[in-house]
């Protein structure tokens, strides 16, 4: 199930490189170079036949089945699986915080991984350092990145709450609170994200040619007007690519949640990726768990497409 | 819109780039700042622009200093090399860019976008995007953002350079016509010499982080002050041969090859700058005293390359084709056009068909 998730983002990563519609061209293609197409293409599509191709369709047909605690198929149900899910509410709540989790994740990501790159190309003494401090939660694995935030969102020796007292604010119980679970967990997120998101900000930032920025300061263009109409259009490509990875990944986000706050509380921050998880290996029910995959896979689909159908329009490639 | 440079220097760190550049540009002038590549031409005109601060001297456009002053409060614009068009806007919106980004009425954008698009001959491209642009297109379109901006002082670095030969000529013409045509205060940068003398009114010459000469193209050519300046200017190259030994009022390159003086100079070492075309090459005659080492058919001439009996090469053109074989001696003898140089490589005397004039320094002409 788990697979799936992962070989529909990897399809959907893959889909900007094709997007420049090149011109096909027509071989002419003999008995003999098809051997040898096959040949070459052999070892992978073995692979990806066993690792990818089977378990999606399997998880396709599991969902269509009630299994037992072993996943094997035992009663087939047809859609019931789905019908029950989508009349839910506790599932249509994860649906709903996984949304509001999703979304404020990847604003937030493209928002300060932009301004992190954007602060780290000023050419001033020690940018060096910051560059590599920004790219720094790259090197962080998710277990270290979880223990670090339970310690800063600790009310009685967290930071944030010691912060908090000394300014006489309210202590607020991060991640015991149902609406600040979530916050905390968008928090952690989105930290974890921006090393990779300002590494390849700052990459596409490096790209613009500075003749741009000094024609326009040569007629007396205000650097806010340079940034939204020099340098986010020059680096468009960057951004969308950058905005569908986040999507995609903030959709599949696990290791946080069981680590941080368990789905908690109160089932608060159960997206749906930890609830797949809950159901299939802690409950045992396998079937209803693919059908909650076949679902994700369907709205990481949907999404995607309406970022293409939406932003690509302002995208220029070059 | 004149420009005055007072002692420009700039250094970077402890490292000089520029030093004593003091020159005054007038209203209209077309000035071309020439040098070989990492002298410090691009340098100057950014300090011009203003991208870059001034680290000593003082700068005055129309009277006023403007050390200070942020690029867009000098009034001027800027065309690049790469020409600096923004991929994503069409011909139109980059003419129209920084206008609109100044908050200028639409209807005024307009108008100076359409005039300047008819003045460089885009009109019809207006709505493409510089890809689909040649390279000429591309540099017209610059020209046209320069043009819309409605400065009067237009700063270009190496327009021309990433353009073809042959394109390269025809908008060397094209952009001389703008400028007369607008008025322009123009300060164009290049390191190509026939740019330099073909286009401008006045030329400096940088080099080694200062300035070589300033002049019209004619006394560039003709009155270098010293030998880096005439060895820029002209192709082919100047002939720079030292002079074996002075007797009297005669230089002599060797036996054959000598020029007269109608004063003699002091005791010195010195050098005879002789243009290739001021040398005649006869291969007819008895007495010989070079070498033939290679020939180059350039159409209405032919360069000679010859090796002197004394193991200096030199440069010899001839009118149209010269049918000769690689090593067939030849005697190499001077015109009375040369000029000579001392030790420093500085000029000391110019000679013209006879008339002759000497230096008594370096930065004053003065009738002999």
């Amino acid at each position: 199930m788990e697979q799936q998730v992962t070989n529909n983002s990897k399809k959907l990563k893959q889909l900007p490189q094709n997007l420049s519609s090149l011109k096909t061209v027509s071989y002419d293609v003999n008995a003999r170079d098809k051997l040898h197409a096959i040949w070459f293409l052999g070892p992978s599509l073995l692979v990806l036949a066993v690792f990818v191709f089977y378990p999606m369709l399997r998880t396709l047909y599991l969902s269509l089945f009630l299994t037992n605690n072993l996943g094997k198929p035992t009663v087939f149900v047809g859609l019931q699986n789905y019908w029950s899910l989508l009349t839910s509410s506790s599932y249509l709540a994860s649906l709903q915080a996984t949304f509001v989790y999703v979304i404020a994740v990847s604003i937030l990501t493209l928002i300060f991984g932009l301004l992190l790159a954007q602060a780290a190309s000023f050419k001033v003494k020690g940018s060096n350092f910051f560059r590599t401090v920004f790219s720094g939660t790259m090197g962080v694995s998710v277990s270290v990145a979880a223990i670090f935030w339970l310690f800063m969102f600790n009310p009685s020796i967290g930071l944030l709450d010691q912060i908090a007292s000394v300014l006489h604010l309210p202590v607020i119980n991060w991640l015991t609170q149902p609406g600040w679970a979530m916050t905390a967990i968008v928090i952690s997120t989105v930290w974890m994200n921006l090393g990779f998101t300002f590494l390849i900000f700052f990459g596409a930032l490096q790209t613009v040619p500075v003749n741009l920025y000094e024609a326009a300061q040569i007629e007396g263009v205000s650097k806010s007007y340079q940034f939204f109409h020099i340098t986010l259009p020059m680096i468009s490509p960057t951004v969308f690519f950058v905005s569908i990875i986040t999507l995609i990944e903030s959709f599949k986000s696990f290791g946080l949640i069981d680590l941080m706050t368990a789905g908690g509380p109160n089932n608060a921050t159960n997206l749906l990726v930890y609830r797949i998880y809950q159901d299939a290996f802690l409950n045992g029910n396998y079937g209803l768990a693919s059908t909650e995959s076949v679902i994700l896979a369907i709205i990481i689909a949907i999404f995607t497409f309406l970022q293409f159908k939406i932003l690509e329009k302002r995208v220029t490639y070059q | 819109m004149s420009i005055e440079l007072q002692k420009i220097a700039k250094s970077y760190a402890d490292n000089l780039v520029l030093q004593d550049i003091s020159v005054q540009i007038q209203t209209g002038e077309f000035f071309a700042i020439v040098g070989p590549s990492g002298c410090g031409k691009s340098t100057l005109l950014r300090m011009i622009a203003g991208l870059i601060p001034i680290s000593a001297g003082i700068l005055k456009i129309d009277n006023q200093v403007v050390n200070q002053l942020p690029p867009q409060q000098r009034k001027l614009t800027m065309v690049f090399q790469n020409y600096a068009l923004f991929p994503f806007l069409n011909v139109h919106d980059n003419v129209g860019f920084g206008l609109k980004a100044r908050k200028l009425a639409p209807v005024k954008v307009e108008k100076r976008v359409k005039e300047a698009l008819e003045l460089v001959n885009l009109s019809e491209f207006a709505a493409r995007k510089p890809r689909e642009l040649s390279g000429g297109q591309r540099q017209r379109v610059a020209l046209a953002r320069a043009i819309a901006s409605d400065a009067k002082i237009c700063l270009m670095d190496e327009p021309l350079s990433n353009l073809d030969a042959q394109l390269r000529g025809k908008m060397r013409s094209e952009i001389r016509e703008l400028q007369q045509r607008l008025g322009l205060t123009l300060i164009y940068v290049t390191h190509d010499q026939i740019e330099a003398m073909t286009m401008a009114d006045r030329i400096m010459v940088l080099n080694d982080q200062q300035i070589q000469q300033v002049g019209t193209p004619t006394e560039i050519y003709q009155r270098p002050q010293n030998a880096f300046v005439a060895g820029f200017f002209g192709t082919p190259r100047i002939n720079l041969l030292p002079v074996q030994h002075a007797v009297a009022k005669q230089l002599v390159v060797d036996e054959s090859l000598t020029v007269n003086l109608n004063q003699p100079l002091p005791a010195g070492k010195y050098y005879l700058g002789i243009r290739p075309n001021d040398l005649r090459a006869d291969f007819a005659s008895e007495k010989t005293n070079a070498a033939l080492r290679n020939l180059e058919y350039l159409g209405t001439q032919s360069v000679i390359h010859a090796e002197l009996d004394n193991g200096q090469l030199v440069r010899v053109t001839v009118d149209g084709k010269l049918t000769a074989g690689i090593n067939q001696r030849l005697l190499v003898t001077a015109e009375q056009n040369f000029i000579v140089f001392n030790e420093q490589q500085q000029a000391v005397l110019f000679a013209e068909r006879g008339k002759q004039i000497g230096t008594t320094s370096n930065q004053q002409l003065q009738e002999a």
